[in-house]
């Protein structure tokens, strides 16, 4: 396993910046995800790392060694691209031996054999050895793809939403097994998505991207409950962050804010201490209930006990949880609350 | 638009059964939607309505006329597959005008039509634009055009977003469930996607081997799942299943999980065939509360800000607690862990179907104090 030094590194494609002046450190065995939107850039710092660009400026080092220069296959990286790419006409074994088979690599057969069904153990597919790729639901093929990749032990593993493609549920299944595999392996994992809760849920630390550029790098916690700035805040919120005047909760706020952020699942409803609002939409999920408030003209979305019983249409009081506004300035920079001595 | 009706709709395939008697009501202007597996019939009921397969017996009612045995092209319904297809020579001006220009509708209505379907979907900016150089949204957004353009009874679709991925599948289900609610038209969606069906459905039909479950409203679905399958295959994480140790008591009032747990019963409404029974619980409907009669150890917490998913080893097994994102739980921890009873859901072991619960909330309150 190793480290990854991606050092102030810009790909231009064109006119377009995809990656402006980077600068990120993994340390070794660490799981980071890169999150952000489509066209941010996430993918082609993969593919910077992975050798498949060559970037404009800047440096890339893997195990204190510098490849900037070096091709993809001098790199010791394994790809997990999004759409699971199998040979239809081999089992799952041969799928899963192959990488193994390189000539480069001088395994022995027994070496060999013995990974493949460690890795399959590892990734519950040790039944469907026998099995044609074609023969496997989406989920198992996904597997059998990402088994392929960690057969190999390579110094870096290197995800392209991997789980993208498959539903709901067979990602809640396999974002819990990447992240086991991953403290098992103690491997060193740069992992690019769109989706929250596949960061949250998987990463050490969470490195945000917004056009090209690193927002902010920290843990899920770290950057759900302290975000740098207004699009971070933004970012990790589902259902969205409220943002409102300073005045509309009447709370008392630091010098120079110019916006409040309020999280769905800190307005309350009901409680004596605060403001008239009304409920325009009550939207039931099943485990969770959001409901569309009208305060003052402004649209509020408010994350609700689903046990709480609200119509819509009706006249409610709507407050926030003490301490948990975040206040941004006018370049939507966050100030910490606390020095503002209120 | 259309009221569809099926009644006991068999559809066989030699020795395989694909649907089994089947018979529900798809409301007038409802986003009725088909939820199951793979395999559990779903894609041939809406085959059998679409006339693109006859059943076996059984009959198949478009606002109260037999269609059953109608051809598909005969029945006034748009059938969108789960491949969108356009004519790549034709700008998408023509493409949605295509199925109008072969009915002969004449050129002047064709083009208003046209425009206004291109300002429901708000794709009006690109009508002139050839289809080959469309992002992958908008080639969705004029295949849907393309359907809808017609004014049929009655909208068909089978796993539209099935092949996209999810940022653009949960885009595309905001704007279909928005373009449902602009045209109002009766629409059958057929999905495997628990969470597609719950944000989009204003009914969900629950299949599973060829059987129809339940069909309810999304809600009622999730709070009163009617079988062990439903329950488990609505929502994420699933239901919680305890087994009770040697079923149920007499007073109906507690029952003893197994690991030894004492936990208060939902007054139920109706006994257990047999004597078995199965506690079934929401992650959401257990608390992380020190003083709580089960206890266990943090085996995964999995954080996703406004809310967390903990799982907790207990001597009852392992259980999916849902949490709201600031309440503490360290893995490896010891926790306790209460109970929402009267929100359990009591299955019978033999015929894994829920037994009724008593209506009355104040009996549910006098149960659990």
């Amino acid at each position: 396993m190793a480290d990854i030094r991606i050092d102030r590194v810009t790909k231009r494609f064109g006119d377009v910046t995809a990656v402006n002046t980077l600068d990120l450190a993994i340390k070794d065995g660490e799981f980071v995800v890169l999150l952000g939107p489509t066209g941010s850039g996430k993918t082609t710092t993969l593919r910077l790392v992975a050798g498949l660009e060559k970037p404009d400026a800047g440096r890339i080092v893997i195990d204190g060694t510098d490849v900037t220069k070096a091709q993809p296959a001098e790199r010791d990286v394994s790809f997990v691209f999004q759409q699971y790419s199998l040979y239809p006409h081999y089992t799952v074994y041969q799928n899963l031996a192959f990488p193994l088979k390189s000539p480069l690599l001088k395994w022995s057969r027994q070496e060999i054999d013995a990974r493949v069904h460690e890795v399959a153990g590892m990734l519950h597919i040790e039944h469907k050895l026998k099995n044609k790729a074609t023969e496997l639901s989406g989920g198992e093929m996904q597997r059998v793809a990402i088994g392929r990749a960690l057969v190999r032990r390579p110094a870096v593993y290197l995800m392209d939403e991997p789980l993208s493609s498959l539903d709901a549920k067979l990602r809640a299944e396999l974002r819990v097994e990447l992240k086991r595999i991953s403290v098992e392996l103690g491997a060193t994992i740069l992992y690019v998505t769109h989706d929250n809760v596949e960061a949250m849920t998987m990463a050490d630390r969470i490195g945000v991207l917004n056009h090209g550029r690193l927002e902010q790098i920290a843990t899920p916690r770290g950057i759900y409950q302290q975000p740098d700035n207004v699009y971070v805040a933004q970012r990790l919120s589902s259902p969205p962050l409220n943002l409102v005047d300073p005045g509309l909760f009447g709370i008392d706020v630091p010098a120079g804010t110019e916006t409040v952020g309020i999280r769905p699942e800190d307005i309350t409803i009901g409680q004596p201490s605060g403001v008239e609002g009304s409920t325009t939409l009550v939207e039931r999920l099943g485990a969770e209930t959001v409901a569309v408030l009208r305060v003052n003209g402004t649209q509020i979305q408010a994350l609700v006990d689903p046990q709480a019983i609200v119509g819509e249409g009706e006249t409610v009081r709507v407050g926030v949880v003490e301490n948990a506004p975040m206040f941004f300035d006018r370049d939507g920079r966050r100030i910490d609350a606390q020095p503002a001595g209120g | 638009m259309a009221e569809i009706r099926i009644e006991k709709l068999h559809k066989a395939f030699g020795d395989f059964i694909a649907v089994r008697d089947s018979t529900m009501t798809i409301q007038d202007g409802h986003f009725f939607v088909l939820l199951g597996p793979s395999g559990c019939g779903k894609t041939t009921t809406l085959r059998m309505i679409a006339g693109l397969e006859f059943p076996t017996s059984g009959s198949v009612f478009l606002d109260n006329e037999d269609v059953t045995y109608r051809r598909g092209r005969d029945r006034d319904i748009a059938f969108v597959f789960q491949m969108f297809a356009l004519y790549p020579h034709m700008n998408c001006y023509r493409n949605l005008a295509f199925p109008l220009i072969t009915q002969g509708t004449p050129r002047r209505e064709v083009r208003e039509r046209v425009i206004e379907t291109a300002r429901l979907l708000r794709i009006e900016h690109l009508l002139k634009r050839p289809v080959g150089g469309l992002a992958a949204g908008d080639r969705q957004r004029i295949a849907l055009g393309r359907a809808i353009i017609r004014r049929p009874k009655a909208f068909l679709m089978d796993e539209p977003l099935g092949a996209l991925d999810t940022e653009f599948r949960d885009l595309m289900c905001q704007e279909l469930r928005g373009l449902h609610n602009r045209i109002d038209a009766t629409t059958v969606y057929v999905t495997h996607d628990q969470v597609e069906a719950m944000s989009m459905g204003d009914m969900i039909a629950v299949m599973h081997e060829g059987d129809l479950l339940q069909v309810a409203p999304p809600q009622e679905l999730y709070d009163n799942p009617a079988t062990l399958f439903v329950a488990n295959f609505i929502g994420s994480p699933p239901m919680n299943f305890l087994d009770v140790e040697g079923g149920l008591e007499s007073d109906f009032g507690r029952a003893r999980l197994v690991g030894g747990i004492e936990v208060t019963m939902p007054t139920l409404a109706e006994r257990p065939k047999g004597n078995a029974v199965v506690y079934g619980i929401r992650p959401e409907h257990i608390l992380i509360d020190d003083h709580g009669p089960l206890r266990g150890r943090v085996f995964g917490v999995e954080y996703m800000g406004a809310r967390q998913v903990v799982t907790v080893d207990t001597d009852a097994g392992r259980l999916k607690v849902r949490t709201g994102g600031s309440v503490s739980a360290v893995v490896g921890e010891t926790v306790g862990l209460d109970v929402m009873s009267p929100r359990a859901v009591i299955f019978d072991r033999e015929t894994e179907r829920a037994l009724a619960r008593d209506a009355s909330p104040a009996l549910a309150e006098a149960a659990h104090g």
